[in-house]
């Protein structure tokens, strides 16, 4: 031990020394790297928290947005009801008119009728009687007529503004391009009383009944019809004089198909965008006129009848949209 | 006299001939219908001197009633026919367009026909 001298010694303490150095470093670093770690944790458990309430925000956010969506397409609805209340207030007051009238007349027939039998048997004209009775029925045939003709439009009308309930029934399909054709030229007629259209209608008799949801047929028609009336009114305030604005409907009977096409020899749409004009919100209207979801709830429509809706359109020319549906 | 009565209703016939039943039975009046106002117009050039009276519905598909009212007033000088117009929607556009195109009166539907039969006695007199 005696051996030991104070060279010895100084490097004994001085590993000590750097031993207990490097221990304390150690425990320095994992005292450092743990507070790290827990900082780090808390900084993630803030951000998951974050991240939480993001994803609830943007739940929240998306439900809004499919309500909007819903509210849209219902506002869509009672817009186009809008659109078609000049168009209906004309289609039923003619048929009243009607029945107003022959009712007015039958009345003065009945009172004629009444003082002609009352007098004397021989004075009495047998033959007159009998005009007499016969008008009053024919009248009598007009006032039902133009009162189930009165009845069927308000029937339609509500129809247009029920919320969809899915049904397909048995529906004439030139009945309802008839009726929808008369709606909203009548309604264009109505709003804009500088315009006028020639609406030619060409009907396939060899379509019968066919399977479809009518409401929702109709409110496809009204759109594509409405957007041939403004293609053509637009193209008459750069046209001028010569232009004849010219809206045709019509139906043809296909194999196991049929095809309804809206003709219009309006504005036409640009080949730039022919893509974007079945997309929801697109719109080449000025702000406030449109929605930009008529064509794409058009679209959606058709498509849920299994049926198609085409596109044939030349700028300057007119468009056509052809809807094919399943027979 | 004979009156030519345009409107695009099929019915508007059979109703004039009814409520001047007397009227025709007397002799007084004359009905002719035509259905859209080129179909008027066609009217016109063929029997150019017998209607004395027009009544023409506004709202037509085609020609309106309006060009029509123009087209009478600018080719069928004599004798100037009497044009009155009709039209369901009663508003002051079509109104001043009709009497500046020389309109010679403006009725509004539904028609009253006391009023109507009045005018005529009037208007022919």
């Amino acid at each position: 031990m005696n051996n030991i001298n104070s060279s010895d010694v100084i490097v004994f303490v001085c590993a000590g020394l750097l031993i207990i150095l490097l221990l304390f470093g150690f425990i320095l670093f994992f005292i450092i790297s743990y507070r790290h770690k827990q900082k780090d944790f808390n900084l993630l458990q803030t951000q998951k928290q974050k991240i939480d309430e993001q994803k609830v925000a943007l739940e929240t956010t998306l439900k809004e947005l499919k309500e909007t969506q819903d509210q849209l397409i219902q506002n869509e609805k009672m817009a186009s009801l809008g659109e078609l209340t000049a168009g209906i207030a004309h289609e039923i007051q003619n048929p009243l008119n009607f029945v107003n009238n022959f009712s007015d007349i039958n009345i003065e027939l009945a009172d004629e009728l009444a003082l002609a039998i009352q007098k004397p048997i021989n004075e009495r004209n047998v033959q007159d009687e009998e005009s007499i009775i016969n008008i009053f029925k024919e009248n009598e045939d007009k006032i039902n007529h133009h009162g189930k003709r009165a009845a069927a439009i308000v029937k339609s009308m509500l129809q247009h503004s029920r919320n969809n309930t899915g049904t397909k029934e048995p529906t004439s399909i030139n009945a309802l391009c008839d009726e929808y054709s008369r709606l909203s030229y009548h309604g264009l007629r109505a709003k804009d009383k500088t315009f006028n259209a020639t609406l030619e209608t060409s009907f396939d008799p060899s379509i019968g009944l066919i399977n479809i949801n009518a409401q929702d047929i109709g409110r496809v028609l009204l759109n594509l019809l409405t957007n041939a009336f403004y293609a053509t009114n637009e193209k008459k305030k750069t046209v001028g004089e010569n232009y004849l604005p010219t809206v045709k409907i019509s139906t043809k009977n296909l194999e196991n198909k049929i095809e309804i096409r809206v003709e219009d020899n309006g504005t036409g749409i640009p080949e730039t965008i022919k893509n974007k004009i079945f997309q929801p919100f697109f719109t080449t209207k000025p702000t406030g006129q449109g929605t930009g979801l008529g064509l794409s709830l058009s679209f959606d429509l058709i498509k849920a009848q299994g049926g198609q809706l085409h596109l044939q359109s030349k700028e300057g020319m007119g468009t056509t949209f052809i809807i094919i549906l399943p027979s | 006299m004979k009156i030519l009565v345009v409107d695009d209703e099929q019915d508007v016939k059979t109703l004039f001939e009814q409520r001047f039943r007397k009227e025709i039975k007397n002799g007084e009046i004359i009905l002719a219908f035509a259905f859209s106002g080129e179909e008027a117009l066609e009217f016109m050039n063929a029997n150019e001197h017998e209607a004395v009276l027009i009544l023409s519905d506004i709202n037509m598909p085609g020609m309106s009633g309006l060009e029509l009212l123009k087209h009478i007033k600018e080719k069928f000088e004599k004798p100037p026919p009497i044009v009155m117009m009709i039209t369901a929607y009663g508003d002051k556009d079509n109104y001043n367009e009709a009497i500046k195109l020389g309109a010679d009166d403006f009725l509004t539907k539904p028609v009253d026909f006391i009023a109507l039969k009045e005018k005529l006695k009037t208007k022919t007199q």
